[in-house]
């Protein structure tokens, strides 16, 4: 349990996947306009990244590792998340039509971020168990979230500031992930 | 070993390719084919005038039995017939078409200015400086954020600064009416065609200093009138003469005994007009209520 809830804090905080490890960058930089949709697609990343990290995790060890084809690892990891991200989408829109509505285009926009294919393949690299690929998933998805939200209130109050005009628009966003990134550095010593 | 991988990957991708059929079927959504054919009947102008957001969302409540099937205001009769037939329900009598009325004629050299104001040409800015330039707090600051508004681009700005209302275009949806600053546009049916012309409810001398074309409050209308349709009504702001269009029936006297002008009839612009069969074209600057009683 102890264990479970140190890999939780150290993938919020410590590697956190966007600020230390720079994956996901791509819906980071696009879905932080706004504050609302920055918590959707938080939501819909944890939904999936813990189920796509589990069913990857499970397909690597008995499907991959048995047959001795490991190298295969991206291409069908890739296969699972594209699968899956369609298949929830199919199972929500019948079930939870609300929560559907919700998440809305973050959904498929999921299935090309690789934050998730990321947490999959270093759930595998670190060796980790079940569980353990719970805890780190959902960790990772927490704090893909967290670095969302504060990005999408920094840039929130940005698009009132007085910035130069050079800098305006995505310069000045990415200029702010980076002090982000480097504030971030601080949790290093926290474990 | 190659074999393998080429196995594993087939059969994976085979797996997640049967699981995903079997979901499609499992799970697939029925829409009701109603919902689409009652957007599809709907002007598509997404005004909001049905208080939905969107035509799309009256057709869902429509389906839903949340909403009755004659609040679309731009689709008039022809589209209610439309969905009553798609539903399967009895359309019921025919709603009386409203039509957007400007309550004030206080136009460039009628209405007097307190300050010259030179700032972004948005009533609703120029109303936060002290209801606007004009002297008159109450009457349009002609500026026409209606014309922006409108979803019909039924109205367009006249020569005295003052929305002018195309009412072949205009539908009653009321989208400027809900964005006018100054609450001098309303709804009222396309029948009537006699209208009080002010909204100032000033004290008589003040609003005539304000404003020419200025109600009063002489009570004239409301001695003459014949139907007791007219009276000054007062209210915590003043007071004002008001119509009783449930009672008005279009003769006209009030317009002639105003002493200030302000209540008009403004007349179809149809040359074989029941209500005025010597008008002719243009003769009527406001234009044509279509108010049907011409066919």
């Amino acid at each position: 349990m102890r264990e479970m809830i140190l890999i939780i804090i150290s993938a919020v905080l410590i590697n956190n996947i966007v600020l230390s490890q720079f994956l996901g960058v791509c819906p980071f930089l696009g879905v932080s306009k706004k504050l609302s949709s920055a918590i959707g697609m938080g939501a819909a990343v944890i939904f999936v990244l813990t189920l796509s990290s589990l069913i990857t995790w499970v397909v690597q060890i008995f499907v991959l590792d048995k047959l001795g084809i490991g190298y295969l690892q991206t291409i069908a990891f890739i296969l699972v998340i594209a699968a899956l991200v369609q298949f929830v989408e199919m199972v929500m829109k019948k079930n939870t039509p609300d929560l559907y509505k919700a998440l809305g285009v973050y959904l498929p926009l999921i299935t090309t971020n690789c934050a998730v294919l990321g947490v999959a393949i270093i759930n595998i690299q670190k060796s980790y168990t079940f569980m353990q690929t719970l805890a780190n998933s959902i960790g990772n998805g927490i704090g893909f979230t967290l670095a969302l939200i504060i990005f999408a209130g920094i840039r929130e109050r940005l698009e009132e500031a007085d910035v130069p005009m050079s800098l305006n628009g995505l310069p000045i966003a990415l200029i702010t992930a980076a002090l982000m990134s480097i504030s971030f550095l601080g949790f290093t010593g926290l474990l | 070993m190659m074999i393998y991988a080429v196995i594993s990957l087939a059969v994976l991708g085979a797996v997640f390719g049967i699981i995903l059929g079997v979901a499609e079927k499992k799970f697939a959504v029925e829409v009701d084919p109603r919902v689409e054919a009652i957007t599809e009947v709907l002007p598509g102008a997404n005004c909001g005038g049905c208080g939905f957001p969107g035509c799309n969302g009256y057709a869902e409540a429509i389906v839903a039995g949340t909403a009755p099937i004659d609040i679309c205001a731009p689709g008039k009769e022809e589209v209610r017939q439309k969905i009553a037939a798609i539903m399967g329900v009895d359309a019921g009598d025919t709603k009386q078409r409203k039509v957007v009325q400007l309550f004030c004629n206080g136009g460039k050299d009628r209405a007097a200015l307190n300050y010259v104001y030179e700032g972004l040409q948005d009533c609703h800015v120029a109303a936060t400086m002290f209801k606007g330039p004009k002297t008159c707090s109450f009457g349009c600051i002609g500026f026409g954020s209606c014309v922006q508004t409108c979803p019909f681009n039924a109205i367009e700005m006249g020569p005295d600064q003052l929305p002018v209302i195309d009412y072949d275009l205009c539908t009653g949806c009321g989208a400027c009416v809900n964005n006018c600053p100054q609450h001098v546009l309303k709804l009222v049916e396309a029948t009537k065609l006699v209208h009080v012309r002010c909204s100032n409810k000033e004290k008589g001398k003040t609003a005539k200093e304000a404003c020419t074309v200025a109600c009063i409050k002489c009570k004239i209308c409301e001695k003459n009138c014949p139907e007791k349709a007219i009276s000054v009504v007062a209210d915590a702001n003043g007071s004002i003469a008001v119509i009783d269009y449930e009672k008005c029936t279009n003769c006209g006297i009030c317009v002639a005994k105003c002493p200030t002008k302000v209540i008009e009839k403004i007349l179809p612009l149809n040359a074989t007009c029941a209500q005025n069969k010597d008008i002719t074209m243009g003769q009527n600057p406001t234009g044509c209520q279509q108010c049907g009683l011409c066919h």
